[in-house]
C-alpha cells in the first residue's frame, strides 16, 4: 500500500517538473510574441439581466474577428471578459481588460448603465472603447475615449414617439420606466419630450410609473395605469421584465399597445411573452429584412453560415464595432490606445452592416433606425426612419 | 380610486402574498425543528422550477406528474444537500452551520449558471392554467385562484402531520429539545431529513407556481424571493407556519399597496420589505405568532 502511495506521489512530482519545463517554455514563446499579437478587449453581461443581449453582441463580434483576425501583419487576439450585468462587475471587468491584459481597444457593453460604468476607466487610462449598443447620450458625453456604433436616444425616443402620434394617432401616453436603468429613465424622458411637443398638451403623459430591474410582478402599476386608460403605453426595460410586464398587462384586460426601445430584440422576450406580445412595437438598429449596405449582406450571410439562424441588431452593431476598431488601426498604422483612439475620432463614411457610420463630435453614430413590430410569433419589419439631419 | 380598481389591488396583492406564504412555510419548517435559517432554500426553489422546465420540454411525461416528480426530486436534493452541508457541522456553534448555509445558496447559485446558462428560459406553462377569469370587473388569472388554495391545503396538510402523526411529535420533541430527543430513542437524522424533504418539497411547489404566474427562469430567480420569504417567516413569527401564511400574506398586500397608493415609492419597493423585518425585529422580534422563548439558566 505504502508503496503505490510513493509511485503515485513520485508519478505527480515527475508531472509536476515536466509541466514546470513546459510552462517555462510557452512563456518564453509567449512572450517572444507579444509584440505580434493585438488585444482587443470586450466587456460584455454574459450572464445576468442582460446575458441574452451581451451573447447576441459577442456573437457578432467573434464572427468579424473569425472574418478579419489580422491587422499591420499582426495577430488579434479577443479577450472577452463577462460583466455579469452589474455596474460594479462592469467597472471591474474594464480595469482588468486595461491593467492585467493590456488591451489597445475595448468593445461593449451592452447596456447604457454598464457602459457608463467603464466611462471614467477608460478616460483616466486613456485606451479608447467603442459601445455597440448603448444609446443613453451620458455615455459619450464629455467623454473623448468612449465611442459606439449605434444611435442615441433623444432620436429613439424621437422615433418611437412620431409612430405613436402619427401611425397609431394616439392621444395620450402613460410611461412605465425602470429606474435602475439609465437607458430606460433616459429614453422615456425623449418620449415624453418628443410626444408631448407632437401633441402640444403637457398633460397628454397620463402617468409616468416606475419599477425595478428585477421585479416581476408589475401588476399593481398597471391597474393605476389601466384605470387613466391611455391610447398608447411607452415601457422601455430590460426583454426579461419587459416580457412578463406585457404578460401581465394583457392578463389585467389593457388592450392598449405596447411600445419599447432596442433592447426588446431578444428571443427571450417571444418566449417568455408568448401570444401576449404579439402587436408589440419596439424601434431598433438593423433587420436582416432590410440589407442596408454590401457589408450588411455579407455579414447575413457568413452569419447565416455560422449560427444557422436569421442575424439581429446586436450581432450586427457588435460585427461592426470590431471592425471599426481594426478599420482604425490600419488607418492609424499605431498600436498605440492613443492613436488608434484618433483614428477612430476620425472616423467618416465607414460602411458597416449596419449603415454607414460616421462619428459626430460627441463620438456616437448618426444612423436611421428601424421600427419593428411582433408578428406571428416573431419580429416583422415595419419600416426605417431616418435620422434628422 | 374606484371601488373596482381597489379591488383589483387587493386581488393582485393576495395573488403575490399566497405565494411568498407558499416559500416562507418551508423556510419557516426548517428553522422550527432544526434552528437552522436555510439560505439555500430560495435557490432549491429555482432548482425546482428548473427540474420542472427540463422535465416538461424534453421528456414526454405530462405535465401534471412532471410537477409531482420534480417536487420528490427537489425534495431530495435538500434531503442530500442537509447530508453533505449541515450534518457534518452538526454540534458545532450555530454560527458555522448559518455560514455552510450561505455557502450552499452561492453553490446553488452559480452552478445554476454553469447547468443552466445565464441566459432566461420561459417556463413552459400549461395551456389550462394560464387563462384569465373576469369577476365582476375584476381580472383573475386562473393560477392567482390555485395558489392561495394550494397554500392552504398544504398548511392544513402540515398542521395535521406535526399536531396528529407520530413523525410530527417526533419533530416537536426534536425542537424543543435536540439532546433529550435523541435520548429518548428518537430517530434524530430520519427526523432531520425528513423536515429537509418536505421543506424542498414545498420549495419546489412555489418554484412551480411562481415559474407558471412569473414564467422568466433565471438562475438567480431565487434570490429576492427567498429573502422575502424570509421577511414573511419573521413577520409571522419564525418557526410558525400559520405564522408564514399570514407573514407572506402581510407582505405581498403591503408590497402592491404602497404602489397603488403612493406610486412616487415604487423604487423603494423591495426597502419596503427591509424596513418591515427591521421595524419586527425592533418592535416584536418573536413576530406575530411566535411563542416567547424562555432563557435557559
Amino acid at each position: 500500500m505504502k508503496k503505490v502511495i510513493l509511485l503515485a506521489l513520485s508519478a505527480v512530482l515527475v508531472l509536476g517538473s515536466l509541466a514546470g519545463c513546459a510552462g517555462g517554455g510557452s512563456t518564453d514563446t509567449d512572450s517572444g510574441s507579444e509584440n505580434d499579437v493585438i488585444k482587443i478587449g470586450v466587456f460584455e453581461p454574459m450572464t445576468g439581466a442582460n446575458a441574452a443581449g451581451g451573447e447576441m453582441t459577442v456573437e457578432g463580434i467573434e464572427l468579424a474577428h473569425e472574418k478579419v483576425g489580422e491587422v499591420l501583419g499582426k495577430k488579434v487576439d479577443l479577450v472577452i471578459v463577462d460583466n455579469k450585468s452589474d455596474k460594479v462587475e462592469a467597472a471591474n471587468a474594464a480595469s482588468k481588460l486595461i491593467e492585467q491584459d493590456k488591451v489597445v481597444a475595448i468593445i461593449g457593453s451592452y447596456g447604457s448603465s454598464l457602459s457608463m460604468a467603464a466611462g471614467d476607466i477608460v478616460k483616466n487610462a486613456q485606451v479608447p472603447a467603442v459601445g455597440c449598443s448603448p444609446t443613453n447620450p451620458l455615455v459619450t458625453l464629455n467623454n473623448d475615449y468612449y465611442f459606439r456604433v449605434c444611435f442615441i436616444d433623444p432620436f429613439q425616443g424621437t422615433v418611437m414617439a412620431n409612430y405613436a402620434f402619427n401611425d397609431l394617432g394616439a392621444k395620450t401616453a402613460a410611461i412605465i420606466q425602470d429606474v435602475q436603468s439609465d437607458y430606460s429613465v433616459g429614453l422615456s424622458r425623449y418620449f415624453v419630450e418628443a410626444f408631448t411637443k407632437l401633441t402640444g398638451d403637457a398633460n397628454s403623459i397620463v402617468t409616468t410609473t416606475s419599477y425595478n430591474a428585477g421585479d416581476q410582478d408589475f401588476t399593481a402599476q398597471l391597474t393605476s395605469v389601466k384605470s387613466l386608460n391611455p391610447d398608447v403605453i411607452f415601457a422601455p426595460g430590460n426583454y426579461g421584465e419587459s416580457a412578463l410586464l406585457i404578460k401581465q398587462a394583457r392578463d389585467l384586460g389593457i388592450t392598449a399597445p405596447i411600445l419599447g426601445g432596442d433592447t426588446w430584440e431578444a428571443p427571450e422576450f417571444l418566449s417568455i411573452g408568448g401570444a401576449a406580445v404579439e402587436g408589440a412595437v419596439y424601434s431598433t438598429h438593423f433587420t436582416a429584412e432590410s440589407p442596408v449596405t454590401d457589408v450588411s449582406e455579407v455579414f447575413l450571410t457568413d452569419y447565416k453560415a455560422k449560427y444557422n439562424n436569421d442575424a439581429n441588431a446586436f450581432a450586427a452593431l457588435g460585427y461592426d464595432a470590431y471592425m471599426l476598431i481594426i478599420d482604425a488601426i490600419t488607418r492609424a498604422n499605431s498600436t498605440d490606445p492613443v492613436a488608434i483612439r484618433d483614428a477612430i475620432a476620425a472616423t467618416e463614411g465607414f460602411v458597416g452592416a449596419t449603415g454607414n457610420i460616421t462619428l459626430d463630435a460627441n463620438g456616437d453614430a448618426v444612423k436611421s433606425a428601424v421600427i419593428n413590430k411582433v408578428e406571428g410569433g416573431k419580429f416583422t419589419y415595419l419600416t426605417t426612419v431616418e435620422p434628422i439631419k | 380610486m374606484s371601488i373596482q380598481e381597489f379591488l383589483q389591488h387587493v386581488a393582485n396583492g393576495t395573488s403575490l402574498g399566497s405565494l411568498y406564504a407558499l416559500i416562507a412555510i418551508g423556510y419557516t419548517l426548517v428553522y422550527g425543528i432544526l434552528r437552522l435559517i436555510n439560505f439555500a432554500h430560495g435557490d432549491i426553489f429555482m432548482l425546482g422550477a428548473y427540474i420542472t422546465y427540463y422535465g416538461i420540454i424534453y421528456t414526454p411525461i405530462p405535465w401534471w406528474l412532471v410537477f409531482i416528480l420534480a417536487c420528490v426530486l427537489t425534495g431530495l436534493v435538500g434531503l442530500t444537500l442537509e447530508k453533505l452541508a449541515y450534518k457534518p457541522l452538526r454540534g458545532q456553534p450555530r454560527i458555522t452551520i448559518l455560514i455552510s448555509a450561505i455557502g450552499a445558496s452561492f453553490l446553488l447559485q452559480n452552478l445554476g449558471v454553469l447547468l443552466f446558462s445565464g441566459r432566461p428560459k420561459a417556463f413552459p406553462t400549461p395551456a389550462i392554467l394560464s387563462r384569465t377569469l373576469i369577476i365582476g370587473g375584476v381580472s383573475v388569472s386562473l393560477i392567482s385562484i390555485i395558489i392561495p388554495i394550494v397554500t392552504i391545503i398544504i398548511l392544513a396538510i402540515l398542521s395535521f402531520i406535526i399536531q396528529k402523526t407520530k413523525t410530527g411529535m417526533a419533530m416537536r420533541a426534536l425542537s424543543k429539545d435536540y439532546e433529550a430527543a435523541s435520548l429518548m430513542g428518537i430517530d434524530i437524522n430520519g427526523v432531520i431529513s425528513f423536515t429537509f424533504f418536505i421543506g424542498s418539497f414545498l420549495a419546489a411547489v412555489g418554484g412551480i407556481m411562481w415559474g407558471i404566474k412569473y414564467p422568466q427562469l433565471i438562475p438567480l430567480m431565487g434570490v429576492m424571493p427567498g429573502l422575502k420569504c424570509f421577511i414573511a417567516a419573521v413577520i409571522g413569527g419564525i418557526g410558525n407556519i400559520t405564522g408564514a401564511v399570514i407573514g407572506g400574506f402581510i407582505l405581498g398586500l403591503g408590497e402592491i399597496m404602497l404602489i397603488a397608493f403612493l406610486p412616487s415609492l415604487t423604487g423603494y419597493r423591495d426597502a419596503f420589505a427591509f424596513i418591515l423585518l427591521i421595524l419586527i425585529l425592533l418592535i416584536k422580534p418573536t413576530g406575530l405568532m411566535g411563542e416567547k422563548i424562555a432563557e435557559k439558566v
